[in-house]
């Protein structure tokens, strides 16, 4: 399959510190792939990489093709159209309904009518699992709801690709799991390529359809589940099994 | 410094969020008027007071209205507008700005393809400088009616003369004068909110260094450029 995402000798320091080494990365369309690896490792520099928050110092970052590691702001809002961003923390805007949060992409960027833009918005609502919440303001919301609000504005533009910075972190199991469920539907039913990043071994073997696991600033494994779980590489069982023995020093 | 470059590339560029520019006008502007009207009233009587202590040993007590006028509109009435505002708004706005900074809501603008800049500090340096002056000039209304109250009705100063002498003494220019100042000043506090807030990075307690920080510096710098501005424009 074609690449949709492709990072080619990504280097990235900040100060002494290098946080990505010469990294590649080529991610297929319409799948989930999950990008492992510790607290730490670099995945959340990584992620704001492929999505241009921000720029590596050498390399390549290919969406569909086009280099975005040296394209200029407004070229690059263009090509952010394209995605879709979970982040961490939900990042909603605090001071806005929920329905106003979900509709804010919407309003920004299309022309359309008042009244299909609220269809829309219960839509999409209604896809990740959220009812008659429309007018509740996010500190109002539990974790669980505010991701899955979240989730429901990142699809709001139907983007082609999907980000997920750690999605289930901080979430009770069930949530979780639910979670983790949307993002196989989101991948299924809205046809978009998602990027996962996540430390949680068991959700990326659930979800991912590739995983590719990120140590000391490379990619140093890549391969289905099941070929991960088979990876004849000490540092990558001993994440997957959570040893604290082993090569992975403690800090 | 960087920031308001880039906010005044901005500017010039759509869309145009009249929405924001209004709501600000409204935090900044409408919600100030009470502490603003308050502190012009009593800075007004006290400054009264003080001239007339000083001006009856000259017997100049009629020249203690125009007085007061006349350091209300050039000096006191924008700076302690000003100050006001950037305690109550600017430092609102490094609290507000520094939040959604750390809570990664800029970057989810950024990721929305909607430039931060435009969207949060823009319509806030905008909304600075044009409610500064209009703030201001309330200030120094109010200002001279505590001075007013306090020379005509409490220290026996004639009431005629007192306004009188207002009307001889101070003229459109001084009133410019303190206008221009304010407008700065409002250009001043925004974009020190807007800055402390947009390079917040960290935790709960960055935002707090940055909400206190913003507030010490716009300070200052309202006050030492006060100085700068009245030196240049005497």
């Amino acid at each position: 399959m074609e690449p949709i995402i492709e990072l080619r000798g990504v280097r990235k320091s900040f100060g002494a510190e290098e946080v990505l080494r010469s990294l590649d990365l080529s991610i297929s369309k319409d799948a989930v792939s999950v990008i492992i690896g510790r607290s730490g490792s670099g995945k959340s520099v990584l992620i704001k990489h492929i999505i241009g928050l921000i720029r590596p110092d050498q390399g390549q970052v290919l969406i569909e093709g086009q280099d975005i590691a040296r394209l200029d702001e407004r070229s690059m809002a263009s090509i952010r159209r394209k995605f879709g961003m979970l982040f961490q923390g939900s990042a909603l805007f605090d001071s806005m309904t929920v329905e106003d949060n979900v509709a804010f992409p919407l309003h920004e960027h299309t022309r359309k009518p008042r009244r299909e833009i609220r269809d829309i918005v219960s839509a999409k609502l209604a896809a990740v699992g959220l009812k008659d919440m429309e007018h509740k303001m996010p500190a109002e919301l539990s974790g669980g709801m505010r991701k899955r609000v979240g989730l429901a504005r990142a699809l709001a533009l139907d983007p082609k690709i999907v980000l997920f910075d750690e999605p289930t972190s901080g979430l009770d199991p069930i949530m979780a799991a639910t979670i983790n469920e949307l993002i196989v539907r989101t991948q299924a039913e809205f046809g978009a390529t998602c990027v996962v990043i996540s430390h949680d071994i068991l959700a990326a073997m659930s979800t991912g359809h590739r995983l590719f696991m990120l140590y000391e600033g490379r990619i140093i494994a890549e391969g289905t589940p099941e070929e991960i779980q088979e990876w004849d590489d000490p540092v990558v069982q001993q994440f997957i099994h959570g040893r604290t023995q082993g090569p992975i020093s403690i800090a | 410094m960087l920031l308001l470059l880039e906010a005044i590339f901005w500017l010039v560029r759509p869309p145009w969020r009249w929405r924001l520019f209004f709501k600000q006008m409204e935090f900044i502007g409408v919600n100030s008027l009470f502490v603003v009207a308050l502190t012009a009233l009593f800075t007004g009587m006290v400054l009264t007071l003080q001239t007339y202590y000083a001006f009856r040993m000259f017997a100049a007590e009629t020249l203690v209205g125009v007085t007061v006028a006349l350091s209300m509109a050039r000096e006191l009435g924008p700076v302690i507008t000003a100050l006001m505002v950037t305690g109550r708004a600017g430092s609102a706005m490094a609290a507000e700005i520094g939040t959604m900074r750390i809570t990664e809501q800029v970057d989810a603008l950024t990721v929305m393809a909607i430039n931060p800049v435009q969207y949060l500090v823009l319509p806030r340096i905008v909304a600075g400088v044009l409610m500064l002056p209009m703030l201001t000039a309330l200030s120094v209304f109010i200002g001279v009616v505590g001075g007013y109250l306090v020379g005509v009705n409490l220290l026996g100063i004639h009431g005629g003369l007192f306004m009188n002498n207002i009307y001889e003494y101070v003229d459109f220019n001084d009133i410019y004068h303190g206008l221009f100042k304010a407008a700065c000043f409002g250009l001043i506090l925004a974009l020190v909110g807007c800055y402390k807030g947009f390079y917040t990075r960290g935790g709960a307690e960055s935002v707090g260094r940055a909400t206190t920080q913003s507030m010490v510096l716009s300070s200052v710098l309202i006050l030492t450029s006060n100085y700068v501005l009245t030196a240049l424009m005497m």
